[in-house]
């Protein structure tokens, strides 16, 4: 398979012959097994295997932004069965910083993570201290919010920053740019984008134990997109993210592009669809062939005491649970839910931050098993029965399903009664 | 009133005053036992601060008892009436004996609002007042195993007069006499133990009062009131419970509010109490820190070799200001983690402790998620301290056990010789 295949012999690789011989016998650093795919949608089920442990897609990569996941063990993370999790190169290069990350064998070593980890760029922070920062075609250009000192971020430093993290997966830089934004700005992004994927791939010190994966840019444009596409699967990357979505814009124009982008992408390599967790947002876009994503959302809301469940969510913290004595999704199977009812929850979130722990192991739980059960139905040939009747759970009547859902999911040939 | 089940079994005692033994028969099945000198396991409305039951659990020999202060439950009033099912079961507690105490020992109490008739409680929602009436009836919902009967503690400030320390015991005498008149026809209450409480402040006479009058009722411990840290220094508090102590029956637990500083704890134990609130690992970890003293008292002296190591760390901030009473403060016991000088430490908390923080995580890592204020710190550091400080207790028990006071008390104070 092609990416398994790194460039061990194209001279490119700067390190001694004795790291050159590991590269050659090191495991293979990515392999994608289709494990099965849905004959009506786009959707496949895969084992992906990565330096940690194979990872089960689709899949949901809760994010440990610090080098933590919110009040959670790693030992709780691993029993829920999650075998991929993130961490946040921007905050980590900043604190603790990737020269003590890298003293502690990498942030596996640093909290003790024995399964697989993904690290994005430390770009996507940008957006968000966009008066902060300048991009030029060296980096981006921005001051700590620490101690206010100029800090470049260019692709060789965020890929040098991941490589002392060590994770399993490594996001190129790409350049940001709100996908709310129309005009010349997408299109010098998205053209840039392609050249800072170069730069990352040559600045990656271990491409024989960490994935670099492509971004695919574009904004909202289908042009742009497609160019970028072409552009960027004549590189051999291991895998692909479609970024600049989910950043506000609209339904309609944010699935189109989702499906643009995986009816271009290889086969053989997962797709990464950056920025997803709403229950809605998954089960259709596994339909349109995303594998992989990611959100902080389940766990964010969770702190708020926001439970996730199959016909929406609930608030915990409502005085309407106050009395009420079932768990929070009666045939969950999650420790939260075999042991407390929603009253008791309700009461605990008065006295103790232990009522958000036991919120987000179930926000977590429910995340994971709602990627299960899809897998499962991809595997079992009956994923269009299952989109189906997880809507019909979801939403109290037809009417209410969002046009922009029932439309991707015709497009691969759903349709909800 | 079926009297409670429970029995106090002492195996010795040391100097007449210390004691070493055996709580059996706890529980309304009487499957419950407790050593003591031992350590109730502290909560905030059930939950040990910080720990889902996945986290507690990591942790091994939990004491059997687990409190629960009116504060946290009174405003759920309402809610357990409707659930029936008492507190235990609300909260999920399968297999713990529950008691019920007034206050939270681990924080600050407003004063000024104790009545004849009532006493306050400080809830999420702000002050509750309870009457006798409504005291018991919270205890007839929460159906705990043995719970601390309504109790003026309001002497512990310097300023309180000998006029008010004797009111505080006349009231404290009339609130138990009323609480367990509404016990005994209570059959919901049925073999639940009721703890009368001693008061008497910092006047001896109050004291021996208290303890006699206390004595004479049907009770099926004590709890010692207004000896909490801040309230007296060590030597007085010492003479009072040594005296008190004298008053009170052989065969019930004496139960010490508001005492937990490892030092307090071994001169409280040698003037004859119990058992002791655990709320001392949770103060500490709400300031960022891991407890640290060394407790080891195996002849070994290799394995007592790293024990210097882990008190020179605690010794550089030292805090010996015995009467600190903002009990925010770091006392010597332990390290502060949230220290630049652990940023790169890659040891264990303490070396050696087998708690699952420990054997998983570097103080460099603990270090992190304190700087940023991540949630973990606080889970980590609470299983870490609640495995130290109980440990601390088993130490005590074994120290008794073997003649090992006195080493056992240089170790703690950190001027052991190996
Ligand atoms: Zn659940
Ligand atoms: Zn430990």
């Amino acid at each position: 398979m092609a990416a398994t295949i790194n460039s061990e012999a194209d001279g490119n690789i700067k390190e001694s012959s004795m790291s050159f011989k590991k590269a050659l016998t090191a495991v293979q650093p990515l392999s994608l097994r289709i494990v099965a795919e849905c004959p009506v949608t786009k959707a496949r089920a895969c084992d992906l295997t990565l330096p940690h442990c194979t990872v089960s897609t689709p899949v949901f990569m809760p994010v440990g932004t610090q080098g933590t996941l919110k009040g959670i063990t790693v030992d709780q993370l691993e029993v829920l069965g999650c075998q991929i999790c993130l961490g946040n190169t921007y905050h980590l290069g900043m604190r603790p910083g990737p020269e003590l990350i890298e003293k502690a064998n990498g942030l596996h070593g640093f909290m003790n993570w024995k399964r697989n980890l993904l690290t994005d760029s430390g770009g996507f922070q940008m957006v968000s201290l966009v008066e902060l920062s300048e991009v030029t075609e060296e980096g981006v250009k921005f001051k700590s919010p620490y101690d206010g000192k100029e800090i470049l971020l260019s692709p060789e430093k965020s890929i040098s920053i991941q490589n002392s993290l060590g994770s399993d997966i490594m996001m190129q830089l790409d350049d940001v740019v709100s996908s709310t934004v129309r005009g010349p700005r997408v299109e010098e992004a998205m053209h840039r984008s392609i050249r800072w994927l170069d730069r990352c791939i040559a600045a990656n010190k271990h491409p024989d134990r960490q994935n670099l994966f492509a971004i695919i840019q574009g904004g909202l444009d289908a042009e742009l997109r497609k160019a970028c596409l072409d552009e960027m699967t004549q590189r051999d990357v291991p895998g692909f993210a479609i970024g600049g979505l989910s950043g506000g814009e609209e339904k309609d124009d944010f699935w189109r592009m989702v499906t643009l982008s995986t009816d271009h992408l290889p086969r053989e390599k997962p797709r990464y669809l950056m920025g997803v967790g709403y229950a809605v947002d998954l089960v259709v876009c596994v339909a349109l062939g995303c594998d992989m994503f990611d959100c902080v959302f389940p766990t964010r809301t969770a702190r708020f005491g926001s439970a996730l469940v199959p016909w929406g969510s609930l608030q915990v913290k409502q005085k309407q649970f106050a009395k009420d004595f079932q768990p929070i999704d009666p045939d969950c199977q999650c420790p939260t839910c075999k042991r407390h009812s929603r009253a008791y929850l309700h009461a605990l979130f008065k006295s103790d931050t232990a009522a958000m722990h036991h919120v987000t192991i179930h926000n977590i739980a429910y995340q994971l098993t709602l990627m299960r059960s899809v897998r499962q139905s991809i595997v079992e040939g009956r994923f269009p029965e299952f989109i189906r009747t997880f809507m019909k759970r979801l939403f109290p009547s037809r009417d209410q399903y969002p046009s922009w859902a029932v439309e991707a999911l015709a497009s691969v040939n759903v349709t909800l009664e | 009133m079926a009297a409670s089940r429970m029995k106090l079994e002492l195996s010795r005692v040391v100097q007449g005053n210390t004691r070493l033994g055996l709580l059996k028969e706890m529980g309304r099945m009487g499957q419950h036992s407790l050593d003591i000198p031992g350590c109730l396991l502290y909560t905030h409305l059930g939950t040990v601060p910080h720990l889902t039951q996945d986290t507690l659990h990591t942790l091994s020999s939990l004491p059997a008892v687990t409190q629960v202060t009116l504060s946290n439950m009174a405003e759920h009033q309402d809610v357990l009436e409707e659930f029936k099912g008492g507190f235990k079961k609300f909260a999920g507690l399968h297999d713990t004996v529950l008691y019920c105490s007034l206050h939270d020992p681990a924080a600050q109490c407003p004063t000024g609002h104790t009545t004849n008739k009532t006493v306050s409680v400080w809830g999420s929602g702000g002050r509750i007042e309870l009457t006798v009436a409504k005291f018991m009836a919270l205890q007839k919902t929460a159906q705990p195993d043995w719970y601390q009967s309504m109790a003026d503690g309001e002497t512990w400030q310097a300023s309180a007069s000998r006029k008010r320390v004797r009111k505080s015991v006349d009231r404290t005498l009339a609130h138990l006499d009323e609480c367990l008149m509404v016990h005994q026809k209570s059959q919901e209450l049925d073999g639940v133990g009721v703890f009368g409480v001693v008061e008497g402040g910092d006047i001896l006479e109050e004291r021996l009062r208290s303890a006699r009058e206390t004595a004479k009722r049907p009770v099926a411990g004590f709890c010692l009131d207004g000896f909490q840290t801040g309230a007296m220094d060590q030597v007085l508090r010492s003479q009072l419970i040594s005296a008190v102590t004298k008053e009170l029956p052989e065969d019930k637990p004496r139960l010490l509010q508001g005492v937990g500083r490892p030092d307090e704890v071994l001169a409280c134990v040698e003037a004859g109490v119990d058992l002791f609130e655990g709320f001392f690992p949770f103060q500490a970890t709400e300031r960022g820190c891991a407890l640290c003293f060394s407790f080891d008292i195996t002849p070994d002296p290799e394995s007592a070799a790293p024990d210097e190591e882990q008190r020179t760390a605690g010794e550089t901030q030292p805090n010996r200001d015995l009467n600190c009473v903002d009990q925010t403060h770091m006392t010597s016991f332990e390290m502060n983690l949230k220290d630049k000088r652990y940023q790169d430490d890659f040891r264990p908390l303490v070396e050696g402790c087998g708690c699952y923080c420990c054997r998983n995580h570097q103080r460099a890592y603990v270090h992190h998620l304190l700087v940023t204020n991540e949630l973990l710190a606080g889970v980590l550091l609470m299983i870490h301290n609640t495995s130290h400080y109980h440990g601390f207790f088993r130490a005590i028990r074994a120290a008794l056990a073997s003649d090992k006071m006195d080493l056992l008390r240089r170790r703690v104070l950190g001027n052991g010789k190996k």
